[in-house]
C-alpha cells in the first residue's frame, strides 16, 4: 500500500507537482499562514515525473485566478486537483498566462508602478526560463526579482 | 491594432493613438510615419496651418531643450499651440499630486500631450488614463520613441533606404536608451549590427537575447576598425563620465571610443555618423566638416517627424 505522507483533505484543493524545491516558495507566495483551515505541505516527495516534488493541500477553499497565475509562474507543470468528499472532482494543469496583472512587483526601482498607486503588470516571456517583461517600464526580469523571498 | 499592411487600409489608423514605445509599432506603421514626415518636410506650405486651433501641452518633468523645442517648433510651424512647463518645481507635482491626476486634468485643457518624465513607465500610465494621445517624450532609461523615429527618418534620408544596412553602434550602449529602441527597430529592417562599447556600458542581455532569438546578424566587437570599410552608419552616443565608479577608468578609455578624421580612414564614401546629441568627447569637431557628419541634419529631423507624429495622432493627416 502507497505510504500516506499527509493527510488527505475531504473538500479543498491539492497543488501536485511542484517542484520540491519550490514547494516552500510557492506556499510563500500563497500566503498560507492566512489561509483559514487546514493546509499540508509536504515536500521531497518521490515523484516519476518531476523527480522529487512537493504537494500543497488546502481545505476548504478554491483557488482563485491570480493565485493559479502565482503557481504557474513558479511551477509550470504543477496540477491542481479539486477535492469534494475525498474525491478528485477536477484535475486542471496550470498554464502559463500571457500576462499576469495586481500580482508580483516590478524590481526597478524607477519604476512608475513602485513609485505612483498602479497595478503591476507583466506580459510572460515563455523561454527556456521564464521571465517576464514590465508593461510599464518594460524592463525584462525573473520570477524571483518579481517575488522577492 | 493589428500588424502588417492591412492596419493601414483603415482610415486614420493613428487617430488618438499615443505614442509611447517603438515596441507599439509594426514595420508598415513605423514606414507610414516616416512617409508622412517626408510628406510633410517636402510639403513646402502645404500643410502650414492643419493644426490650427489645437493645442499642444508639453509636460517637461524633466529638463529637456532639444526635444522640448522641437515639439515646440513642429506644433508651431503647423498652426497650434503650445501650453506647458518644463520645470516640475513650478507644477502641482511639486505639492505632492500624482503623475496620473496631472495628466487626467491637462488631458482636458490639449488636445496632445508631450510629456518627459524620471520615472520610467510613466508615459504609458499617462497615456492609460489620458483622455487625448499622449507622446512619450522620454521617461526615464526606458523610452524616447520621437528620437527613435528620427534617427530612422534620418538613417533611411542618408542611405535611401532601412533595409539590410550595416551599422555600427559605439559608446555607452548599456544606459543609451536612444541605442536600445533603435536597435530593436533596425532588427525588424534586417541590419547588420556591430555593437562597441566600454567594459561595463555593454548592451543589457535582454536585447542581446532578443537579437539572438530573432536571428538578427549581430557581433560585439573591441573596435569598429576591422569592421569600418562594410559601415554604412556609425551610431555613436555620449560617454558620460559619471557612469564610471572611478573617473581615472574614465579617462583611460575615453580615447577609444572617439572618432576621428583619422580613425575614419577606409570607410566607405557613403558612410554617415549619428549621434543623438550632446556630444562630448566622443566626435572630433573636424569630422564635422566632413562628407561623414550627419548628425546636424538629424538634429533638424526632430521637426518634420514630430509634426508627423502630432498631425497623425490629431487625425489631421492620414
Amino acid at each position: 500500500m502507497k505510504e500516506l505522507k499527509i493527510a488527505a483533505i475531504k473538500d479543498g484543493t491539492v497543488i501536485d507537482h511542484i517542484p520540491s524545491e519550490k514547494t516552500f516558495r510557492v506556499a510563500k507566495m500563497l500566503n498560507i499562514d492566512e489561509i483559514e483551515g487546514v493546509v499540508s505541505v509536504a515536500s521531497g516527495l518521490k515523484s516519476r515525473k518531476v523527480g522529487r516534488k512537493g504537494i500543497i493541500k488546502i481545505s476548504n477553499r478554491e483557488l482563485n485566478e491570480k493565485e493559479v497565475n502565482k503557481i504557474s509562474l513558479l511551477a509550470p507543470n504543477a496540477s491542481l486537483n479539486i477535492v469534494k468528499n475525498f474525491e478528485v472532482v477536477e484535475k486542471i494543469r496550470v498554464a502559463l498566462p500571457d500576462e499576469i496583472v495586481g500580482i508580483g512587483r516590478c524590481a526597478n526601482p524607477k519604476c512608475v508602478t513602485n513609485n505612483e498607486k498602479v497595478k503591476p503588470r507583466f506580459k510572460v516571456i515563455k523561454g527556456k526560463e521564464i521571465m517576464v517583461r514590465c508593461h510599464y517600464c518594460e524592463r525584462v526580469q525573473g520570477i524571483n526579482d518579481i517575488f522577492p523571498e | 491594432m493589428g500588424k502588417g499592411s492591412d492596419s493601414l487600409r483603415g482610415k486614420m489608423p493613428f487617430r488618438g493613438r499615443s505614442i509611447i514605445s517603438i515596441r507599439d509599432f509594426s514595420r508598415e506603421e513605423i514606414l507610414h510615419i516616416l512617409d508622412t514626415a517626408e510628406r510633410i518636410k517636402r510639403g513646402g506650405g502645404r500643410f502650414k496651418g492643419i493644426l490650427k486651433d489645437k493645442i499642444l501641452a508639453t509636460l517637461f518633468f524633466e529638463p529637456s531643450t532639444r526635444t522640448r523645442l522641437s515639439f515646440e517648433a513642429a506644433m508651431t510651424r503647423l498652426g497650434g499651440r503650445v501650453i506647458g512647463f518644463s520645470d516640475a518645481h513650478v507644477s502641482s507635482v511639486s505639492k505632492g499630486e500624482s503623475v496620473a491626476d496631472t495628466i487626467r486634468i491637462i488631458s482636458k485643457y490639449a488636445d496632445v500631450i508631450v510629456m518627459r518624465h524620471p520615472l520610467e513607465g510613466a508615459a504609458r500610465l499617462a497615456s492609460e488614463v489620458a483622455d487625448v494621445p499622449v507622446i512619450n517624450g522620454g521617461d526615464g532609461a526606458n523610452q524616447h520613441p520621437t528620437q527613435t523615429f528620427l534617427d530612422l527618418y534620418t538613417i533611411r534620408e542618408a542611405q535611401g533606404m532601412l533595409n539590410g544596412l550595416s551599422i555600427g553602434f559605439l559608446g555607452d550602449l548599456k544606459y543609451g536608451r536612444t541605442v536600445h529602441s533603435l536597435v530593436r527597430a533596425m532588427a525588424m529592417f534586417k541590419a547588420k549590427m556591430y555593437f562597441v562599447s566600454p567594459p561595463g556600458l555593454e548592451l543589457p542581455d535582454d536585447i542581446i537575447g532578443e537579437l539572438e532569438e530573432e536571428k538578427i546578424s549581430f557581433k560585439v566587437i573591441d573596435s569598429l576598425s576591422s569592421v569600418l570599410p562594410g559601415l554604412d552608419i556609425i551610431y555613436a552616443t555620449r560617454i558620460q563620465a559619471e557612469r564610471f565608479p572611478d573617473p581615472m577608468d574614465y579617462k583611460r578609455v575615453k580615447g577609444a571610443y572617439r572618432l576621428t578624421k583619422k580613425s575614419l580612414k577606409g570607410a566607405k564614401e557613403s558612410l554617415k555618423i549619428l549621434h543623438p546629441l550632446p556630444r562630448v568627447d566622443e566626435l572630433s569637431p573636424l569630422i564635422d566638416k566632413t562628407p561623414y557628419a550627419y548628425y546636424f541634419q538629424q538634429a533638424a529631423n526632430g521637426v518634420p517627424v514630430r509634426q508627423a507624429l502630432l498631425s497623425l495622432v490629431m487625425g489631421v493627416v492620414e
